[in-house]
């Protein structure tokens, strides 16, 4: 199989035409259940002695298709659609920490993430401990014996600065912990798998589906991680699963299935099966048809987000800009080591005059636009101040990095003139004095 | 929150933000045998702009003790005490249904305290059909069922609730029936048939004051709205047309539209 | 009470609602059928339009994982048909199950669930949920007093399906709701077999209802769906059991759900903290592809409970069935209270012994030709299981025997095709059943 991306979002996996009728194009199978042969056919796969279709919840042979596809970008053996990223992101942590343990993530994380972590996991006994990033020895402080996974966000707003996931990596696997990754800011630019992290989770309904109409997440398992090396380490890998007639999952999923993918089954048929968050075909589908051009547009939107901030830079009404290349020291070295290709799309700006100028900034944007998301194919834009952060305090938006007139861009494949052009009216607008305020 | 006013315990929702006693306040007054949740679409928003806000149950009523006042004159001054129990000074009035007869009452008995007045679905007179109020005075949840369908409009009857997955005529109906009815709705729908004064008290009304009819409210029609619209000096009238009775919640997004820029243009907000 | 004179309220009845709920056309541009917003976010007017989203001060839609207004027809639909006030979409019934009790529990919490469940629903119970800290003790549906019994300190709720899966026992939902409510905790019920066609929960108590609506509610098979609705009787604040429920949240400004939005509080916190982390959100094409499903919940429910009698009275009279059970059958323990609770039909799920056991079981599976074997129910297709060998067959003895089942067990999920031909498709089957088997297929 190709190594090249470009190639990979067309033809990744084992996806070359429909079974049943040598369509090539993947077909959308918008079905809840599967025919079995017989009951002897039925009872292998609820055994699991055999894998094969059994219930759309958990698995469907569109998703299929989009799972191979995404662990074939990733460097992956294996992957597990889920109906969010969110819904990635919980089963991750579920899949090995119970009520109890608890896991070690980055401080520089996405708002909702944080609150799962903080707020909503606490309330099923997991606890979260957080490590600045900067150093990577925070992890290894934090570390107990009932430390499961650390997790981090490859490129993670506000501040931008590359996740040293080597280095995090090998001190997790001194203590046979393994590094989870979210990389829905860096598909292409970035494989964290090739650098360490045993698993890999992405919102599929950013820069992957880039269309903005879907939904959906994945968990991709990178298939070089030991997960029976430290059977106390990693208890619902090595402990009997009374659910599957005592398989212990470390064990009985490579003997199954030739392939260390263990963690991606346990996801698939115990978490899949109870918490049920299944990601629908139809949603697959748009999927598939976003990752075909994701290699395409992640070069676009890296050129486009350089060009805006080579403008941004030279702006009078920026106080800041933040993008990965813009760091110093070992935060600078990390971007160079570990992102391929192009920076990402996102970038910061601070305004100057504060929340006043952000919001005018923000509402005198003509082509951007102010939603709630990144890695659209549309340039986006979002004050997170006035927004996606005002449920928090003062000190909680400080501590989160938004300052009063920090704006959070996802910069889009349209025509880089276009969107400098739509960035430097507003930027000019921000810096005019507001009439509402003089009269 | 919980205060006291009259040695009876008090709740009022303050719109998901502290009560501030630095910024100016907006009272909400329920309709008959509804709670201080009808209004919150609207009270939050005013929260989270510069205002204290108290939206009311009345004694009662929700999460408020106490027994129902029986009159309306009682609950308007009821209503004068809850400004004092707060230490305000001042307040705006906000009534929908027979809280439009209370604020109206309210207003027009003390003047120099009420900063303006809003009036949704309100009339100066509302007269009980017979039956739905002796059904309420038999605690008879049909009286709730009947409510609840005259109150919404043919539009409102599809739901459509602005806050994704709420049904609203159950929601309201769920609230009117969450105390004993013939305690809160079968005591507020007699008051309501008993107070006579309305037209009256608006006459005395010289506040800025607002009125918003819907096209479609059977309780009460635009035609009665105006005529007690006409009453006040200088009072606007705002029509929401597919609209019925229950206008705070079928159109919450209109209906706030016209108030924000109703109130904050007469009793402007504290911009911290 | 009502004299004559008084009018009825003519609010909508529910095959209107099933139709029409939820949905305005004239906010839609005019079209009549519910439009597939398949987007994932949405513009703001301006900077205090989205924070006012965000600080939900106002309603509207921020995101897909958290709302979407093709999806939001749905809930609404379902509420409406329910008798509830509000309800919340999941991307399957688990996950409704799943986000129903992570809003009412956290760790060391417990539940009193009842033992006759769908096989999913027994794992994340008995299994999955202890993992979080969360532990259920497990009381026959039968078993009334028992529910009362196994009420501790810590208890959060009770949570049964109103016709146990495989068995057909029926809880006694007006006594179990209750016990419940003396204890001050609520009663949730799945009632993914009835749909509220057959039966509404919240007219006998429950107060909150979950549904696979990849079943009966949609019919055709073809999307994942679930939904939790809120009766929105349930007065949380009657105790100091759910202080998330109550007490000042965090995350929203120190917001009450319970003070605040009162009777759909527990919809409100099950968006707003359960969807936005888990985020098992509903997918806007399968919610339009339910909807078309409920449009025609009525008809279908008719025929299938009438296929469903038809059948009973077919196989009880068969010489190759043991033994048939269903809730329509006079010595049914539970013959009373459906026709109570299920005035309207007793359901489409028929559970009956084979002659000759396992093997005649296997065999009978393998042979029918109209009746599709999977792992389904409530499809308009007429689907069959042998659960010995297939659904249940991870689970150990012990397990099995808790279920409730025994190897003759087949169990007939009745769809709505013609019922000459599902009577024709069964001999068929019987017939090589009887056969004597060369090959054993254990």
């Amino acid at each position: 199989m190709s190594k090249n991306p470009e190639t990979i979002a067309l033809h990744g996996g084992d996806y070359r035409s429909d079974p049943a009728t040598t369509a090539v194009a993947v077909p959308l199978y918008r079905t809840t259940s599967y025919q079995f042969n017989d009951t002897g056919h039925a009872a292998n796969l609820f055994a699991l002695k055999e894998f094969g279709n059994i219930y759309t919840r958990i698995m469907n042979p569109t998703n299929d298709v989009l799972e191979k596809r995404v662990a074939a970008l990733e460097g992956g053996l294996a992957a597990l659609t889920v109906g969010s990223g969110q819904a990635a992101s919980t089963f991750a942590i579920m899949n090995v920490c119970q009520s109890g343990d608890n896991f070690i993530s980055s401080t520089d994380l996405y708002g909702g993430t944080v609150n799962l972590f903080t707020h909503t996991l606490k309330k099923l006994g997991i606890e979260c401990r957080y490590a600045d990033p900067a150093d990577p020895s925070n992890f290894e402080k934090l570390v107990d014996e009932r430390t499961r996974c650390f997790y981090a966000e490859t490129l993670p707003n506000p501040y931008l600065r590359v996740f040293p996931i080597k280095e995090v990596a090998d001190i997790g696997r001194k203590h046979n912990i393994p590094l989870i990754m979210d990389n829905t800011a860096s598909p292409v630019i970035c494989k964290p798998i090739e650098h360490g992290a045993a698993v890999v989770v992405h919102s599929l309904t950013k820069f992957i589906g880039g269309h903005g109409t879907v939904i959906g997440g994945c968990l991709v398992d990178g298939g070089n991680f030991d997960w029976t090396a430290d059977p106390k380490r990693q208890p619902l890998f090595n402990e009997p699963d009374m659910s599957y007639g005592g398989a212990k999952w470390g064990e009985v999923v490579p003997q199954l299935t030739g392939a260390n993918v263990s963690f991606a089954v346990r996801a698939r048929v115990c978490l899949l099966r109870d918490l049920g968050a299944p990601l629908a075909p139809d949603n697959a589908w748009g999927l598939i048809q976003g990752l075909e051009t994701a290699p395409l547009r992640m070069k676009q939107h890296c050129s486009n987000a350089e060009k805006a901030v080579d403008f941004l830079k030279k702006h009078k009404n920026v106080e800041r800009v933040i993008y990965p290349t813009l760091h110093e020291g070992d935060i600078a070295a990390r971007s160079k080591k570990y992102l391929k290709g192009g920076n990402g799309a996102l970038v910061g700006i601070e305004v100057k005059g504060g929340v006043e100028a952000g919001k005018k900034f923000i509402e005198s944007l003509k082509m951007f636009y102010h939603v709630a998301n990144i890695g659209d194919a549309r340039s986006l834009a979002i004050h997170p101040a006035t927004t996606t952060h005002s449920q928090l305090t003062e000190e909680e938006l400080l501590a989160a990095g938004v300052t009063p007139g920090y704006v959070r861009l996802s910069i889009g494949i349209e025509h880089p003139d276009d969107i400098i052009a739509d960035l430097d009216q507003a930027l000019n607008e921000s810096g005019k004095p507001s009439l509402k305020a003089v009269g | 929150m919980k205060f006291e006013v009259n040695g009876n315990e008090v709740f009022a929702s303050t719109g998901g933000r502290p009560f501030d006693k630095k910024k100016p306040l907006i009272i909400f007054v329920h309709g008959s045998g509804l709670t201080h949740m009808t209004w919150v679409l609207q009270t939050r928003y005013f929260a989270f702009h510069g205002y204290s806000v108290l939206a009311l149950d009345m004694p009662g009523h929700g999460l408020s003790g106490g027994k129902s006042l029986k009159s309306i004159e009682e609950m308007a001054d009821w209503v004068n005490d809850v400004i004092d129990a707060v230490g305000y000074k001042e307040a705006s009035l906000v009534g929908h249904s027979q809280g439009c007869l209370v604020t109206v009452e309210c207003t027009a008995r003390y003047q120099q305290k009420i900063k303006t007045l809003s009036l949704m679905g309100g009339a100066g007179a509302i007269p009980m059909n017979p039956e739905l109020l002796n059904l309420a005075e038999n605690n008879d949840p049909k009286a709730v069922d009947l409510m609840m369908d005259w109150a919404h409009g043919p539009a409102g009857h599809f739901g459509g609730h602005p806050v994704p997955g709420l049904y609203h005529i159950n929601t309201g109906g769920m609230l009117a029936k969450s105390r004993t009815i013939k305690e809160t709705l079968g005591v507020d729908f007699r008051a309501c048939d008993n107070y006579k004064n309305g037209f009256v008290a608006a006459k005395k009304i010289k506040i800025p004051t607002l009125s918003i009819l819907a096209t479609d409210d059977k309780m009460c029609p635009v035609k009665e709205g105006k005529k007690l619209a006409d009453l006040i000096e200088g009072s606007k009238v705002d029509i929401i047309d597919n609209c019925g009775h229950m206008m705070l919640l079928e159109e919450a997004d209109r209906v706030l539209k016209v108030l924000k820029k109703f109130i904050t243009t007469n009793y402007p907000p504290l911009n911290s | 009470m009502s004299d004559k004179k008084v009018p009825n309220p003519k609010t909508y009845k529910f095959d209107t609602l099933s139709l029409h709920a939820g949905y305005q056309p004239h906010k839609n541009a005019g079209s009549r059928q519910v439009p597939i917003y398949q987007t994932t976010s949405y513009l703001f007017d301006d900077v205090d339009h989205a924070a006012a989203l965000f600080n939900l001060e106002r309603g509207g839609h921020i995101y897909s994982r958290i709302s979407n207004p093709t999806v939001g027809v749905l809930e609404e639909r379902v509420a409406s048909l329910e008798g509830g006030t509000a309800a919340l979409a999941t991307s399957s019934g688990m996950s409704a199950i799943f986000l129903t009790v992570m809003t009412l529990c956290e760790a060391g919490d417990h539940l009193v669930v009842s033992s006759q469940l769908y096989g999913g629903t027994v794992n994340l119970f008995r299994l999955t949920l202890p993992k979080f800290g969360i532990k259920c003790t497990f009381v026959k549906p039968r078993d009334t007093e028992g529910f009362k019994k196994a009420i501790q300190k810590n208890t959060k709720g009770i949570f049964g399906e109103l016709v146990g899966n495989p068995g057909n026992e029926i809880m006694n939902m007006p006594e179990i709701a209750k016990i419940a409510h003396d204890a001050g905790i609520p009663l949730m019920v799945d009632a993914t077999y009835q749909t509220p066609y057959l039966c509404k929960p919240f007219e006998h108590g429950a107060d909150i209802v979950v549904h696979s609506l990849t079943k009966w509610m949609a019919g055709h098979g073809s999307s994942m769906a679930g939904i939790l609705v809120e009766g929105g009787k349930f007065d949380w604040m009657q105790n100091d059991k759910f202080p998330t429920m109550t007490k000042p949240y965090e995350g929203y400004h120190g917001l009450s759900f319970a003070e605040e939005f009162g009777p759909t509080a527990f919809t409100m916190k099950a968006r707003a903290e359960g969807m936005r982390d888990f985020g098992p959100c509903l997918s806007p094409q399968n919610a339009w592809n339910v909807l078309q499903g409920i449009e025609t919940l009525s008809v279908r429910m008719k025929k299938h409970c009438s296929n469903a009698e038809e059948m009973v009275k077919y196989l009880m009279g068969h010489e190759s069935v043991a033994w048939v059970s269903h809730p329509s059958v006079p010595d049914h323990p539970d013959h009373e209270l459906a026709k109570k609770l299920l005035p309207n039909g007793r359901g489409s799920m028929i559970a009956f012994g084979i002659k000759g056991g396992k093997d005649a079981g296997v065999a009978f599976i393998n042979n029918v030709k109209l009746a599709s074997h999977l792992a389904n129910v409530g499809d308009t297709r007429t689907l069959v299981i042998h659960p010995a060998s297939g659904t249940h067959s991870q689970m150990d003895e012990a397990t099995l025997k808790f279920a409730g089942l025994s190897h003759d067990m087949i169990r007939l999920s009745v769809g709505i095709e013609d019922i000459d031909d599902i009577k024709n498709d069964f001999e068929i089957g019987f017939r090589a059943a009887r056969k004597p088997r060369l090959v054993s297929n254990q």
